[in-house]
């Protein structure tokens, strides 16, 4: 079962503490912003996509907290945070 | 008065293990460690190996049970041309016997281990704390903020990774630019122990490490990686996040197209991915460091840029582990002198100076800028491969001679772009 499995599928793998409020967040006026479509490819999850406005859109299940979409886009495009004490993912193996 | 510690930790990695591990070892009775993860490890990752040779005397009583995976006995890079792709292993006694230069590592397990040993040495850990903020007070950090408490110590020492929200927020650093990090990310795909062995010609505890440059990051800064642990394999891709920004291919493709690859499938064939984990590396080397220390605060491992790629090998937890025990180091002293502000931490910084951590980046300071270049990452591994192929192929009609061929794509514009390859190489 070596096979690609498809993002949904792999991170199903991971252990996900639910989380309350979304840690990182596109701030308001910025999800037409060129600069963020890098997150789209950066992000290794793949949580980030373009909508058929296109805007992007995050959805923040699945996130690994790699810290990528912030190097790539920067604190003035993203509000972002880590997810509270004990939620969010929590690898077994690392 | 509020309750103060001896020292305040942020974060459970190996930095915030050493340091805290060290001070406690010290005699440091209020020593706090404050993990956001449900345990120390939780939130790491590593490729997959930990170099013990720079950082094994500083943990004298630490490594003979530590749940390492296997050690690397056979070390490999294999040049990825669309495809083909050339192999080089190098193995033998010398990797083979005691002491063992590097082990595969996997991080949920070694640190939450590593945090049992700080405990019983008397660290107060507690989990699930996430720290929003640190406390100043006249422009020196007193402590930290952590689910809406403040938390009073006399030295902060952040350990909370390559973002490092905490040295952020008093001052000692920038949100980071793209072109001074990766991003690396992996699978765990679980194996029978015979199936590894036996698919990568191992004995008992013997391990391999393999990279892999050229057409697996489509010519983007960076490579694969495969590492063996006991029971598992580690396979992922580390790639320049200003490479990546410039779009072409999304991460998550670079890594399925490495494991559909004839070479990788065969090997990962029948594993179960029990795992996908990823996490930003530090990259910049110390010309992108932040400020290693302030008043009443210091910055360790990932957290201050402490990771390190020359090529061949990626370091980074061993300069966490070493500037863990340093910052501890430090804070013994300044509490001797009394003087936790910028002038008493400053010893911190002397003492990573004298040691391999800052001479390693001193002497590597130009590495980052050198293998920062497309023709490492598409033209060579072509060529290796254009190279096998005209020394193996046997075509249908008569055979070409070897040297006229090969030397029918080193044209003086080649050769020319060679030596100034090689100018680059020189400075690594």
């Amino acid at each position: 079962m070596s096979e690609v499995l498809g993002l949904k599928e792999k991170l199903g793998r991971n252990v996900f503490k639910h989380i309350e409020h979304p840690h990182i967040v596109i701030k308001e006026g910025k999800a037409n912003d060129p600069r963020l479509r890098a997150a789209v490819y950066v992000c290794p999850a793949g949580l980030y996509s373009v909508n058929e406005a296109g805007e992007v859109e995050l959805t923040i299940d699945g996130c690994l907290e790699c810290g990528t979409c912030r190097l790539a886009c920067g604190p003035e495009l993203l509000e972002w945070n880590y997810p509270v004490g004990g939620t969010g993912v929590q690898f077994r193996f690392g | 008065m509020e309750e103060k510690f001896d020292a305040i930790i942020v974060g459970g990695g190996l930095a915030g293990l050493a340091a805290a591990y060290t001070l406690a070892d010290a005699g440091l009775e209020e020593v706090l460690l404050l993990e956001r993860g449900d345990y120390s490890g939780a939130k790491n990752v590593t490729g997959g190996r930990l170099y013990l040779n720079p950082v094994r005397e500083m943990f004298p009583d630490l490594w003979k049970k530590a749940p390492l995976e296997r050690y690397i006995a056979h070390e490999q890079v294999a040049v990825m041309a669309a495809d083909r792709s050339v192999t080089v292993d190098y193995s033998g006694s010398e990797l083979a016997g005691e002491p063992y230069n590097s082990y595969s590592i996997m991080r949920a397990k070694f640190d939450r281990w590593f945090a049992k040993q700080a405990e019983r040495k008397g660290v107060q850990m507690v989990v699930k704390s996430l720290v929003d903020d640190v406390v100043m007070e006249d422009g020196k950090v007193i402590g930290v903020m952590a689910g809406g408490e403040a938390l009073y110590a006399d030295v902060v020492i952040a350990c909370d990774g390559v973002l490092s929200l905490t040295a952020e927020k008093a001052g000692l650093r920038g949100p980071g630019r793209p072109a001074d990090y990766a991003v690396g990310y992996k699978e765990i795909i679980e194996l029978p122990r015979e199936t590894i062995e036996a698919r990568f010609n191992l004995e008992g505890d013997e391990g391999l490490a393999r990279l892999f440059m050229g057409e697996v990051t489509q010519g983007k800064f960076g490579g694969g990686f495969l590492y063996t642990n006991k029971e598992s394999i580690s396979l992922g891709i580390v790639v320049g996040i200003k490479d990546l920004m410039e779009g072409q291919v999304a991460a998550p493709d670079l890594l399925d197209n490495l494991k559909q690859r004839p070479e990788i499938a065969r090997l990962i064939k029948d594993g179960n991915t029990a795992e996908y984990s990823g996490h930003a590396v530090p990259e910049g080397g110390i010309k992108a460091m932040g400020k290693l220390f302030g008043h009443g605060i210091l910055v360790t491992g990932d957290a201050a840029g402490m990771s390190m790629n020359i090529g061949l090998t990626v370091r980074g937890m061993e300069y966490a582990l070493a500037s863990g025990y340093y910052a501890a180091q430090a804070v013994i002293q300044a509490r001797e002198k009394g003087d936790f502000t910028a002038a008493g931490l400053s010893v911190y910084k002397k003492l990573l100076d004298d040691s391999f951590v800052m001479q390693d980046f001193n002497n590597f300071k130009d590495a980052p800028q050198a293998l920062d270049h497309p023709r490492f990452f598409n033209r060579y591994p072509e060529m290796a491969g254009d190279i096998m192929r005209d020394l193996y192929e046997i075509p249908a009609g008569p055979k070409q001679r070897i040297y006229p061929t090969i030397k029918s794509y080193l044209s003086i514009g080649e050769l020319w772009a060679m030596v100034g390859d090689m100018r680059r190489m020189m400075k690594i």
